[in-house]
This record gives C-alpha cells, structure tokens and sequence, in this order.
C-alpha cells in the first residue's frame, strides 16, 4: 500500500481531502458506492414525484376511463379552488399540527424527566420501553385505540374509556388527533431526548447562577438550543398526521382528511384527479420542510 | 437547573402516567383477544380461547402472513446494501452535492405515505408494469434504505479513523481492511438496521396498499380488509397480539445490537 500513501492527496473544491479525516481515494470508489442507491432514490422516487406533478395536468378519456397524455388543468382548478377541498385541506392541516403539538406537549416533559433526572439505570429502561410500541404495528395500535376510544353505548358494552371515567370523544376529529398523537409519539420523543442528553450542564447552571428561575432557563436557555431536535420530530409528527387516511377510516367516524379524498379519486378511478389532490400534502410538506430546515432540523434527522 | 421537590414529581408523574397510556391500550388488545364475545367492544363478556385456537385455520390469514414476511426479507435485503454503500459514500468521503443526497435520502420518510404510495403507483401503472409483489418491494426499499441507511452512517462516525489507516499502514488492502476492520466493527448495525427495515416493511399499509395489485395481501392489509368483517373481527385482536410478541422482543434485540459498542 506504499504507492497509496505516496499520491497526492486530492483536494477538493472546499480544499478538504477527499477522503475526509482518511487517506486519499480514487474518485470512482465513491460513485461504485454511490451509484446504486443514487440510481434507486432518483429514478424510483424522484422520478415518480416528478411524473406525478406532470400526470395531474393529464385528462381522463371519457370512453375507456384512463388518463390521456392530452393536458388540462381542469384537475388542478378542482383540487385547489373548490371551497369544500381547501377546507379539507385546513382541516387535514389543523389536525397534524394538534396531534403535532401534543407530541410536543407530552414528549417535552417526559424527555427532561428521562434525560436529566432520573437515575442512569431507569433511564436506559425508560428510553426502550417507550421507544418498543413503535415496532408493534401500525394498525394493531389504531385498533387498540379503537377500543380505547369508542363510545358508550345504550347496551352497555361501550369503550374502555367511557367505561372507565365516563367519557370519550367519541369517533371524530378529536379521536383522530388522539390518535395519532399516540402513533407518533415516539418519534418527538427520541430526538428532544436525544437533544436534552447533549445539553451541557455547565449552561444551565450558569443561567441559574445569573438569578433565572427554571422556567425561565426552559425558555430562553433549553427551548432555544432544543430547537433544531424538536424540528426534527415535528417533521415525523406533522408528515406522518398529514397524510394518514387510515388512522380516520378506523376511529374518525364521517370524518374525512385530505388522504380519504385522493384514497377516494383512486379508486373512482380518476388517477389525474389523486395526483392533483396529492400535490397538497407535498406542497405543504416542502414548505415545512423548508422552514423546519431553517431551524435546523436535517441534522437531527 | 434547579427543579422544586414538587417539579420533579410532577415530571415522574407525567412520565409514568405517558408510559401507562402507551402500553394501556396495547394490554386492552391482549385481554380482548381471548374475549368470548364476536365483537372488539370493552368490556369482554367471558373468557375464551377459540380465536386463538381457529386462528390458525384461517387460511387468509396465513397466506397474508407468509407475504408479508417474504416482502418484508427482500425489501429488508435491498434497503441493507443500497443504504450501506449510502452510508459509506456519505460518511467517508466530501463531494459537491453531499446535502442534496442526505436530504434526498430522507425524504421517502419525511413526506407522507400516501404521497410515495400514489407517486409510485401512478408510475408503475403508466410504464404498464404490473402491480403485485415487486411493486410493493419497490415501494417499501425505498422507505426501508433510510432506516438502514441512519444506522450504519451513525455507527460509522464512530468508528475511529486512525483504525483504518493503522490496518493500511500494516499491509491491508482495501478490501482486507473492509473484511477484517470494518465489517466487525459495523455488523451489528447493519444487522439493526436491517431489523428495523424489516420491521418497518412488516407494518406498513399505506404505500403497500398503492403499489399493490389484486393477488397480493400482506398482513396490515388483512386486518384492514377484515376490520368491517364481522365474522373475522375477533381474529384481528390475535393477530395484533401475536404481531406484538413477535415484534416487542426483535425491536428490544434492534435496539441493543443498535446501541452495542464497537468494538
């Protein structure tokens, strides 16, 4: 390997060694490693989204019921200008940003709690045992909460819930959000955790040292510096609410969100019409994606 | 930081009181499955084990199981290699376009299912390729990469760089190094990383139910399809118990193989 060590080391751009911290390497052992999944994420998918954007401008023949490569924007002028779908829309959005601020709500608290005070040993318990119930299946959790949630009933056998302390929201908006709160959870969880065992101990005492009640190192030491780590889990909670129309089928009652109305233009089947309707959820995601990126979120990801 | 006597049992409190609310409903499925009655409707009527003993002449329910585990594999085999030799490129080297990649890599799970469901589908249907097996294992490798991806890049920034180069200065080639360095040090988050994939793919209904064609059911659609069958539903609640014995202890073994040091 004597020969290796004697090459110029190549530099790029940015005047880093293209190796980073290692030895130099030839140039086409990055693309042999990069081509396959670059190959994979831009063909397979990007391509995809790229041919979704143009197949929302294309027409339905009226004979056989398939799309034509004949372009309108009658799809477009539907999904974005009815007033009945743009209030879906807000209402899709108001959901995933509840469910999204209950995650915060309940991950905040119980990250500080693991992080910083309890003891090493349940520490490492507490962080497995909430993180588990990810893996153990999507709709296996919506049904449990199907059960949680339902409303009691003149014969007695009611849901849990009702049985329980009396009430429960019934099937609706708000089991929705529950729901999905419950579903997502962990995932706001384990960055704010990741990001509170990060946290030097030295800036926290200093802003008690400098007269700041807790409340006030929460606010203007913690939050400020777990911004980027509650972005990160936001990005999960809030996409993952967005486009879920399962979550809705099982415990919403008539509720509909915006993944039951491009479920529904599928099947009809008007496939032009769904790629329009999808453009919804990617627009929204792009832009919280941009903002969430501001705060820094895609090196918690 | 510090935190009143009563601060600190408030947060234990919601702590706990979070960690019951996760596993309270997860327990109510458990009990219900052994419910005598032919609803899921709390509370159960009587004690039974006929769901758990029909269960398995559920021939539906068999056949969901073995494709979803064979998907599953090969969407957990394609997203192991594509998302190591990502990793690999990404940690190793620095190239024009690095953040588009990571970004890029990410993306199949920052944007909602149903968009990567009906993008997928919609190609699919237009290049005339037949929906069924292969499409869904399309579907879930391109979700299933970024898992595998996340924890290989994460255990190769911890690898020491100095190992590398002690290996090359002894005399290793290349591939010697990767064989007898590496690849020991990196094994187990792969094999993690792997597990979640797999996992991952096992549960997943929205981009599968998009990419999928009449002759394929994987189990989340099977419980989905026999959600509004009344004959069936009891079967559901033994089917998400057994998905959770099975799940809880793999996710536990992900867990440590993921968090075991190198070394």
């Amino acid at each position: 390997m004597g020969e290796r060590l004697e090459q110029a080391p190549r530099v790029t751009d940015s005047g880093r060694n293209i190796a980073g911290r290692g030895k130099p390497r030839p140039a086409f052992a990055l693309w042999g490693l990069l081509s396959a999944p670059l190959a994979w994420l831009l063909v397979v998918y990007v391509g995809s989204l790229a041919l979704l954007v143009v197949s929302a401008f294309f027409s339905l023949d009226d004979f056989t019921g398939k799309p034509t490569t004949e372009l309108t924007t009658s799809n477009i002028s539907e999904a974005f200008t009815q007033g009945e779908y743009i209030s879906l829309v807000v209402r899709s959005v108001a959901v995933a940003v509840a469910a999204t601020l209950l995650c915060f709500a309940l991950a905040m608290p119980t990250a500080f709690y693991i992080a910083r005070l309890a003891s090493r040993r349940t520490r490492r318990a507490l962080v497995v045992a909430l993180i588990l119930p990810l893996w153990t299946g999507y709709l296996v959790k919506a049904f449990a909460l199907r059960a949680v949630l339902a409303p009691g009933s003149d014969y007695g056998n009611g849901g849990f819930m009702s049985g329980l302390v009396g009430w429960s929201p019934g099937f609706g908006y708000v089991a929705v959000t529950l729901t999905l709160a419950y579903l997502w959870f962990p995932y706001m969880l384990l960055p704010i955790y990741a990001g509170l065992e990060r946290l030097p101990n030295s800036l926290l005492d200093a802003s008690a040292d400098l007269g700041a009640g807790s409340i006030r190192t929460f606010r203007l030491v913690m939050l400020p510096l777990l911004l980027p780590s509650i972005a990160a889990g936001s990005i999960f909670t809030f996409s993952l609410s967005l486009g879920d129309y399962i979550t809705v089928k099982i415990v919403g009652g008539t509720a509909q969100l915006i993944g039951n109305i491009i479920e529904r233009a599928l099947l009809a089947p008007n496939q032009p019409l769904a790629a329009a309707f999808t453009l919804w959820p990617m627009m929204i995601m792009v832009a919280y994606l941009a903002v969430m990126g501001r705060a820094g979120a895609f090196k918690n990801l | 930081m510090q935190l009143s006597p009563l601060a600190r049992l408030v947060l234990r409190l919601v702590t706990y009181a979070v960690l019951g609310v996760v596993y309270l409903p997860l327990a109510l499925i458990f009990v219900l499955s052994f419910n005598s009655a032919k609803s899921i409707a709390w509370p159960p009527v009587g004690f039974s084990t006929r769901w758990w003993e029909g269960f398995l002449e559920v021939e539906s329910a068999r056949d969901a199981l073995l494709s979803s585990a064979r998907l599953a594999f090969v969407a957990m085999f394609i997203a192991i290699v594509l998302g190591s030799m990502l990793a690999f490129a990404l940690q190793r080297y620095e190239f024009y376009g690095k953040n588009v990649i990571s970004f890029l890599a990410v993306l199949p799970i920052a944007l909602p299912g149903i968009v990567t469901g009906v993008a997928l589908r919609n190609t699919f249907v237009r290049f005339g390729w037949d929906l069924g097996f292969l499409s869904v294992v399309a579907g879930h490798a391109t979700f299933c990469i970024v898992v595998a991806h996340n924890n290989v890049i994460a255990r190769l920034r911890r690898i020491a760089p100095n190992l590398r180069e002690a290996s090359a200065d002894l005399g290793a080639t290349p591939f010697q190094t990767f064989r007898l360095v590496t690849w020991p040090l990196i094994r187990s988050a792969v094999l993690a990383g792997g597990i979640l994939a797999f996992a991952l793919s096992f549960d997943e209904v929205v981009v599968t139910t998009f990419t999928a064609g009449a002759g394929i059911q994987t189990l989340p659609q099977w419980i989905l399809n026999n959600f509004s069958r009344p004959n069936v539903l009891p079967y559901v609640t033994v089917m998400a118990t057994l998905v959770m014995l099975v799940s809880l202890p793999i996710a536990w073994l992900a867990q440590r193989l993921g968090d075991s040091n190198p070394g």
